[in-house]
């Protein structure tokens, strides 16, 4: 009798969801499916507000990339009072590397805690590990001095986001044309130097070096797991500067292919023109794809993996990063990575990227200048603002518009993980099939390896539906009948 | 002419005719407020200076010094009081300070943190009221107001005196009304000042939220407390 099996929650991802599988007479995979199971309605109750809360307000639908959510929505609001991109006005420069200095921040300690509290456990104990192994508290049992290190690089991720932006947590810093606040030296030196409790600048980045190294680590020891993996096609999109690299705060958005062409570039604020977004009453998640190619070819991937497909090379102004990043793509000798644990690679690189970033931008004066706000007055007035930025797990959008008052009628979020579904339900499909078709007893390490092609794209769920709700996911497989046959929920 | 008056048990100089708030902050006895301005008439409206005056409890603005008055300021009982009627502002009205402008430099939020309020003992009342943004300068958030009525007492037309804001209906019924017409005649400074008295965020000057970094704003660098003490007032 074919089977439905479910796995719900599934854990250790931002948000909650499930996933169900569908089995046949002879177990094989028929279905797999990601349903996202939360609803929560930003886009409608933040209309209403006058424009100048949308920044504070929507980085309030998450606790992890806040930071991504605030410049968002404080690039968009520089369009809508007419001193933005969109009218071809580039930001001043202190105020510019501010905003870039909390963002690569916020990436640093975001995947910083992706990657050691979510993943790391997996690589170090692996998939088949028991369950109260295969966590946090197992690893600070089989390595606290690892686990020491993570805790004071996200404190001090976090001590340079309170630096920028006034506290750890949703704080406040880009207003309209600018930021309310510079970086004095002192708050510098502080950052650079380190202190009592708080890591330097220097140890940050040897840090990052050494995250980089437990891939290394792992991927030479699980090479075929890791490279064959949920080996996903699917195109990549990411903000790309004038050279095409990644630029996690400003620039086109460019969408390459398998053999890194480019499919498309457009202007962010024309994104309506390319794509849709479809929907499926199983989900509270959309699925947005490009309308030039339809649903399922026109599907892209967000985040460190297709960040670092796309872009060519860093600057040489982060050379270990650039390093990194070219050995990550001597590996593939040329064409797209679609090996979804290398997600896992990217994030490290992009771990030793912001590192490098963020003492770039310490060291840079503009830091220090007093010139903080384009002024604006009321004939610049556009009504309409997009914001862009990198998120830690992708491409994410704020699209707003008010009236003479001020008062928001309008908001489209498009968030990175919502970017992201379609390519999640193929991995979770063919994580299913490698690791559960054709077999008569399920495991609960089968049905964790679900789960770990789900978190290798960080997903934040809560973000995605701009939703509330409990963090785990289920997982559910069903029977050729529809009964349910596994379940797994924590 | 001064008289002898009894504050918390301690006997005390205070000039007679005085308001009593005033006279306790001189004494080093802050009583929180959220309509009283020093210098100004008394309003009366939100009650949260409220102390016991020879047995029987009263707002404290609304109280001149006399001869023989016994006031009871820091009791058990006072304390919770004064602390509910806060609360009771705060369910009243739809308050979400995480993302309101005002937040720092907000006197109910203050007087929040002041009076111990972690959570009101109190059911939220969720009103339905509508945002009035018609005025070119001030954006009224009327979920946040407490009718105060500073802005209604306080703040009048330069030309003809005539008030700018209003209460119209009354109870749960009532509503901060703003005269549109010469609310756009008003000054910049006019509207500065109307944000600032305002305790809430209810009074907002267009277009210039968040203009102060956390660390910096009113009540982060010096508490409410440590104001009035001071013999401030509380724009």
């Amino acid at each position: 009798m074919g089977q439905k099996l479910v796995i719900d929650p599934v854990t250790r991802i931002e948000g909650h969801g499930k996933v169900t599988i569908q089995l046949d007479d002879n177990n094989q995979v028929v279905d797999a499916k990601l349903h996202v199971v939360e609803f929560r309605g930003f886009e409608k109750f933040i209309q209403g507000h006058p424009y100048w809360e949308a920044p504070m307000l929507l980085q309030r639908i998450c606790g992890i990339c806040f930071v991504s959510h605030h410049l968002c929505g404080a690039k968009a609001l520089d369009d809508m009072v007419g001193v933005g991109y969109s009218k071809g006005v580039n930001m001043l420069p202190a105020p510019e590397k501010i905003r870039r200095l909390g963002h690569y921040a916020q990436q640093l300690q975001s995947h910083v805690t992706a990657y050691y509290y979510l993943i790391v456990p997996e690589m170090l104990f692996g998939m088949d590990a028991p369950p109260e192994q295969r966590n946090v508290l197992g690893l600070v049992e089989a390595n606290p001095e690892l686990v020491k290190r993570v805790v004071e690089l996200r404190k001090w991720g976090q001590e340079t986001i309170k630096t920028v932006l006034g506290k750890r947590m949703h704080g406040i810093n880009s207003i309209p044309g600018g930021v309310n606040k510079n970086i004095s030296i002192a708050e510098r030196d502080r950052l650079l130097n380190g202190e009592d409790g708080l890591l330097s600048m220097d140890k940050v980045i040897e840090y990052a070096k050494e995250g980089l190294e437990i891939f290394y680590d792992f991927h030479e020891k699980n090479r075929h797991q890791v490279d064959t993996f949920a080996d996903v096609p699917a195109l990549n999109m990411s903000l790309v500067d004038e050279n095409g690299n990644v630029d996690y705060y400003h620039g086109n958005i460019r969408i390459t292919d398998d053999d890194k062409n480019i499919i498309t570039e457009m202007d962010y604020h024309d994104y309506l023109d390319y794509f849709s977004e479809a929907t499926e009453e199983w989900s509270y998640m959309k699925f947005p794809f490009l309308k030039s190619l339809g649903r399922d070819a026109g599907s892209v991937r967000v985040g460190p993996l297709a960040r670092v497909n796309v872009t060519k090379s860093y600057g040489a102004d982060t050379p270990l990063a650039k390093e990194a990043l070219e050995r990550f793509h001597d590996y593939t000798k040329g064409k797209a990575n679609n090996m979804t644990l290398h997600t896992n690679w990217a994030r490290a690189i992009e771990i030793l990227h912001s590192a490098e970033l963020i003492k770039n931008l310490l060291n840079d004066p503009d830091l220090q200048k007093e010139d903080l706000i384009l002024t604006h007055s009321k004939a610049d007035w556009t009504g309409e603002g997009v914001g862009v930025v990198e998120a830690p797990r992708g491409t994410l959008l704020h699209h707003y518009k008010a009236n003479q008052e001020g008062n928001i009628t309008f908001c489209n979020l498009v968030v990175a993980t919502t970017q992201n579904n379609t390519v999640m339900n193929r991995t979770v499909r063919s994580v299913a099939e490698e690791y559960l078709g054709g077999n008569d007893i399920i495991t609960e390490s089968m049905m964790n390896a679900i789960e770990v092609g789900i978190r290798a794209y960080d997903p934040c769920l809560s973000c995605a539906t701009h939703a509330t709700g409990n963090m785990p996911l289920d997982v559910s497989i069903y029977d050729a009948k529809g009964k349910l046959f596994a379940n797994k929920r924590r | 002419m001064k008289t002898e008056i009894t504050l918390d048990g301690k006997k005390i100089q205070a000039l007679i005719g005085k308001p009593l708030i005033d006279v306790a902050s001189d004494h080093g006895v802050y009583i929180p407020s959220l309509c009283y301005m020093r210098g100004k008439p008394c309003l009366g409206t939100c009650r949260v200076c409220s102390v016991r005056v020879n047995g029987h409890v009263m707002a404290s603005c609304t109280v001149p010094v006399y001869e023989g008055m016994e006031v009871e300021v820091d009791t058990p009982d006072l304390v919770d009081m004064r602390k509910a009627l806060v609360e009771f502002l705060f369910v009243e009205g739809n308050h979400n300070c995480p993302s309101c402008e005002k937040s720092g430099r907000c006197e109910l939020q203050a007087v929040g943190y002041e009076t111990g309020m972690m959570v009101s003992r109190f059911p939220y009342r969720f009103p339905v009221r509508t945002r009035d943004h018609a005025s070119k300068y001030i954006w009224l958030e009327r979920d946040r107001c407490i009718f105060c009525q500073r802005c209604v007492e306080f703040i009048r037309d330069e030309e003809t005196g005539q008030k700018i804001f209003s209460i119209d209906k009354r109870s749960t019924h009532a509503s901060i009304e703003i005269d549109v017409k010469l609310a756009d005649k008003m000054t910049p400074k006019q509207v500065k000042r109307a944000a600032d008295i305002c305790p809430v965020g209810c009074i907002i000057d267009k277009d210039l939220g968040f203009n102060k970094p956390i660390g910096e704003r009113k009540y982060e660098i010096k508490s409410i407390k440590e104001r009035i003490l001071k013999g401030k007032t509380n724009e």
